[in-house]
């Protein structure tokens, strides 16, 4: 038995130290030999960049891929979805079928987007289609919904158009870039009030695709009544669900934080809508973000010593339809609530007993197939070397009446991938 | 329905005739003909109240138009008429609307019996509601005079404007509420049960093995568990139920499917009995909203949302001084509850609505309060200037919007919601903070409580009484709420479908016994009332169904 696991960090956060300390590993500096480092996205850029970065050894692991920005910058997810969705038509594959009006069947789920300045122009034309509606532009690079507006003119973004035509030729910083999207006016309203979910998904390796998706995932709710009124845009208390903004209204209530557990939704959702529809929606949103992992897989560096926890936010619009509107790499570690800091100490820990199997030293050469024993409040949501291996190509989306999706943390789980039952 | 009214008053039989029959026949025959009495009294009761209803004007339109149809001859008029009802649905309407009526109704006792015996039979009984209310009167009145606000007044124009736009988030106002104190909270309440005496009883000073030990000192009936394993027969091991078994380890073909099956069926013959049955083994989340409906006979007819707008127009048009006591409580408990703090518009709507009803104010016939009566300004004593206060005769206490709040999840549509909290408050609710010698009645469920716990866990009841932590005084608050806010909103729902399946708020005295029962080990260590509240402080992780089966049928008797 090897000695004890030596790890650092450079994000203080309790629950992250917490969990350490309980099995027992060791706390190290940098520049010591470490097994286990939870770096902050900024220092995973200097591990892996090509001046400053080092090889890591075998017994070293990462909770970062070195190019998840390819997943969790809202630029570059929108733009590698939108390559494998053209990659799958021109393949034939009848993932891409489209509708009538064009629009993709089943890989319909990031509202449109157009990055800015560069797709100015195909924006307004998008734009003039339907002048009535509203967009939302986000900065690609900022988090914890910082720069974000919304507008309903073309004149309240003026500025990327002069710049646009004045510099095409001159490479935008990442800063001043921007992404546009058909804000979703129709969000579905609980209480009267507009949420998103928060789901974590840990990634363990690209290829093959092998995902896990948190029974715990949460409703952020806002605190003021929504309103589609032109109004009230500028009011980010309507329209924006982040914690890191909502915690400052004046209805922010510290006991709850304005959060409800999935297993509320789908409660809410079967009694008032009927098991079906729910069932349909929880299975569509699995499928999303199975669907956006594959999407950038083929770009993704799939380096052994990375795994990776993601923080999905999603919209469910008023015809249940649910929308990918962004990935987190580092989704938020803070507790806002007592709940809440059981719950993502819990996240920190299972994902531990996953990442690093046994809490003994890795070894990055290992399959990275744990045990069902282990997952902990993980379920499986993919897994392609199960899926490959199960032979004979399956149904595309076989909804039976017994498919098992998660009922409130419920899975028929043999060891199989059970929350998907296509490929 | 035939009725054979007998010619002879109750308690003479055979006068008129006497021969010389078995007294076992005579003893018998007697006993059926007071049943018939009963039930012809009972069934004039019924169409008594049924007259007044929606659905006889509906029947009778519905008489008048069937005469069009081929089908209806005139030689069997009646005959083809009452067929025409059986096909058509509409006798199955009528049949849930006297099902109703059974259900919420108590029996007649005896025809001369005054109307106080409706409300409560034993006199000890209503004096002590009469001076409990004397008390919660004299609170509201005082708070009233302190703080210089009328009762009610009516709202000026802009007021009232201001109000209609705000009415979907009512949460957002913030009114000075820090002088506002709940009229009572259930502790005090408890105080009040504790000194409960019935005069004409002395069990002696002698203490043995049958002394109750609890806080509740009055002789009421109660069941224990084998009476009570015969009254929730379907909890019993054998029978499969929703809450067990459509957990994660049981394939859903050995119940739950099947159980889904039949709940659809019952849904579409439109059986309040039938659903009443079914539901005792639970009901499947999304057949639970129309369900609930189906059993408290809830049809959403347009004068039904006629009927809520018109109390959402009282309420923007006069203010209330209870209307503070409301918001004070919705902010108090439901928008800090997890799970109930998104709703918290709709209990404005619900509960402010509902102190304006005045159709609540037929419970109180079978209610042992009285709904308190205040009088116009300077007629004091003359009752033709007596008003009902609130309109509904209901006051709020601490904790009263809990009631509301879980129905938010089963219904989105406010009159809805509307109908179906006042629906079950009329039946249920209204007995948790009464006090009356029923079996559903709070003094009841307290006692039931402890001498469950007395009886089936002596050790555990006498180490808490020694240690000053009488059981009831932490299981109290979970009875007086029917558990909600105390348990996860899926369970509770659980506990509500037995509730409405068995027609009976016993169910909530058992899982209280239960809890106990479950922690009874961690229970034995604790040495302060303090320690053993917080032992019992979080019960949001219980399973509710399981508890109750373990223990009464698995509890060794």
């Amino acid at each position: 038995m090897a000695g004890k696991v030596k790890w650092v960090t450079d994000i203080e956060k309790s629950v992250l130290i917490n969990n350490f300390e309980k099995r027992g590993w060791v706390q190290v500096t940098e520049s010591e030999d470490w097994n286990f480092y939870w770096m902050s996205v900024q220092t995973i850029r200097n591990v892996f960049s090509v001046e400053t970065g080092y090889r890591l050894s075998d017994d070293q692991i990462v909770n970062h891929f070195p190019n998840h920005y390819e997943l969790t910058r809202k630029d570059l997810m929108v733009k590698n979805i939108k390559r494998y969705r053209k990659e799958l038509e021109k393949e034939g594959s009848p993932l891409a079928e489209k509708d009538e009006n064009g629009k993709y069947l089943y890989l319909d789920f990031v509202p449109v987007t157009y990055m800015l300045p560069a797709d100015y122009n195909l924006f307004v034309e998008e734009f003039r289609k339907s002048p009535s509606s509203t967009w939302i532009m986000k900065p690609c690079g900022k988090a914890q919904g910082k720069g974000i507006f919304l507008i309903n003119k073309l004149s309240q973004i003026k500025k990327w158009s002069r710049d646009s035509k004045t510099s095409s030729f001159v490479s935008q910083s990442t800063k001043e870039a921007y992404v546009i999207s058909l804000y979703i006016n129709n969000p579905l309203l609980i209480g009267g009030r507009k949420f998103d979910l928060r789901l974590y998904v840990l990634v363990s390796t690209y290829r093959p695709l092998r995902c896990y998706m948190y029974k715990l995932g949460f409703c952020r709710f806002c605190t003021v009544k929504y309103t589609p009124s032109t109004s009230e845009l500028d009011n980010m208390f309507v329209h924006l669900t982040n914690v890191a903004i909502q915690k400052h209204g004046e209805d922010y209530n510290h006991i709850h934080g304005g959060k409800w557990t999935v297993s509320n939704l789908r409660l809410y959702l079967e009694s008032t809508r009927g098991r079906e529809v729910t069932s349909k929606l929880f299975d569509e949103i699995h499928w999303i973000i199975v669907q956006s992992l594959k999407a950038v897989a083929p770009v993704m560096n799939n380096d052994k010593h990375c795994f990776e926890c993601y923080g999905y936010d999603i919209i469910i619009d008023d015809k249940l339809k649910p929308w990918l509107i962004e990935v987190n790499a580092s989704p938020s570690l803070t507790s806002s609530t007592a709940n809440d800091r059981i719950l993502k100490y819990n996240l920190i820990n299972d994902t531990l007993n996953i990442a690093v199997p046994n809490g003994e030293i890795p070894d990055c050469k290992w399959n990275k197939a744990p045990p069902k024993e282990v997952l902990g409040n993980y379920e499986i949501l993919y897994d392609e070397e199960l899926a490959q291996g199960d032979g004979a190509d399956r149904e595309l989306r076989s909804r039976s009446g017994q498919t098992p999706g998660p009922k409130g943390g419920r899975s028929r789980d043999t060891g199989r991938t059970v929350l998907t039952t296509w490929k | 329905m035939k009725c054979h009214r007998p010619r002879v008053g109750p308690g003479r039989p055979f006068s008129s005739c006497w021969r010389p029959v078995p007294a076992a026949w005579r003893a018998r025959a007697g006993e059926m003909l007071q049943e018939e009495s009963d039930l012809s009294l009972l069934i004039a009761q019924i169409v008594q109240k049924l007259k007044g209803s929606n659905l006889y004007a509906q029947l009778e339109r519905q008489a008048w138009a069937s005469l069009q149809r081929p089908e209806i001859r005139l030689e069997s008029l009646k005959e083809d008429i009452k067929e025409f009802f059986k096909i058509s649905g509409w006798e199955k309407k009528l049949q849930n609307a006297v099902y109703s009526e059974l259900n919420v109704y108590p029996l007649p006792s005896h025809p001369a019996a005054p109307p106080e015996h409706l409300k409560e039979p034993l006199v000890y009984m209503r004096k002590a509601q009469g001076s409990w209310e004397k008390r919660i009167l004299k609170s509201l009145n005082s708070m009233c005079t302190e703080l210089s606000i009328p009762l009610a007044r009516k709202r000026p124009v802009g007021q009232q404007k201001e109000l209609l736009n705000k009415w979907n988030e009512m949460g957002t106002d913030e009114p000075d509420l820090s002088l506002f104190r709940p009229v009572y909270a259930p502790k005090d309440f408890l105080e009040v049960l504790i000194n409960l005496r019935n005069p004409n009883y002395e069990n002696g000073d002698s203490l043995s093995f049958r002394t109750h030990l609890g806080l509740i000192q009055v002789p009421l009936k109660v069941k224990d568990i084998p009476e009570l394993k015969e009254c929730f027969v379907e909890l019993g091991l054998n029978i499969g139920q929703l809450g067990i078994d459509d957990s994660t380890q049981v394939p859903p073909e050995f119940f739950e499917n099947e159980h889904v099956r039949i709940g659809q069926k019952v849904l579409a013959e439109q059986d309040s009995a039938a659903a009443q049955q079914y539901i005792r083994q639970g009901s499947p989340t999304a057949l639970r909203a129309e369900l609930w409906a189906l059993i408290l006979n809830i049809s959403s007819q347009p004068e039904d949302l006629l009927y809520y707008e018109q109390l959402k127009t009282n309420v923007i048009q006069h203010d209330l001084l209870v209307d503070s006591l409301i918001y004070k409580d919705v902010k108090l408990t439901a928008s800090n509850d997890d799970y109930y703090f998104v709703f918290e518009d709709y209990l404005y709507q619900v509960l402010l609505c509902f102190s304006r009803d005045t159709s609540v104010l037929g419970h109180f016939a079978y209610n042992s309060a009285s709904p308190p009566k205040s009088y116009i300004r300077g007629k004091l004593g003359l009752e033709e200037y007596a008003v009902f206060y609130p309109p509904n005769g209901v006051i709020p206490f601490h904790g009263f919007s809990m009631y509301v709040a879980p129905l938010c999840f089963l219904y989105h549509e406010p009159y809805k919601l509307y109908q179906t909290f006042r629906e079950m408050y009329v039946r249920f609710f209204f007995r948790l903070h009464s006090i009356s010698s029923h079996p559903s009645g709070i003094v009841s469920l307290c006692l039931l409580f402890e001498t469950l716990l007395q009886t089936y866990l002596p050790q555990l009841f006498y180490h808490l009484r020694e240690i000053g932590a009488q059981p009831l005084r932490i299981s109290f608050k979970w009875m007086v709420r029917a558990f909600s806010g105390y348990l996860a909103t899926d369970q509770l729902l659980l506990l509500w479908d037995r509730i409405l399946g068995y027609n009976s708020l016993e169910v909530l005295a058992v899982l209280a016994a239960a809890v106990f029962a479950f922690r009874a080990v961690n229970l034995m260590e604790v040495t302060s009332l303090a320690a053993a509240e917080a032992v019992l402080a979080d019960l949001s992780t219980l399973k509710v169904m399981p508890l109750l089966q373990i223990f009464l049928f698995a509890t060794v008797t």
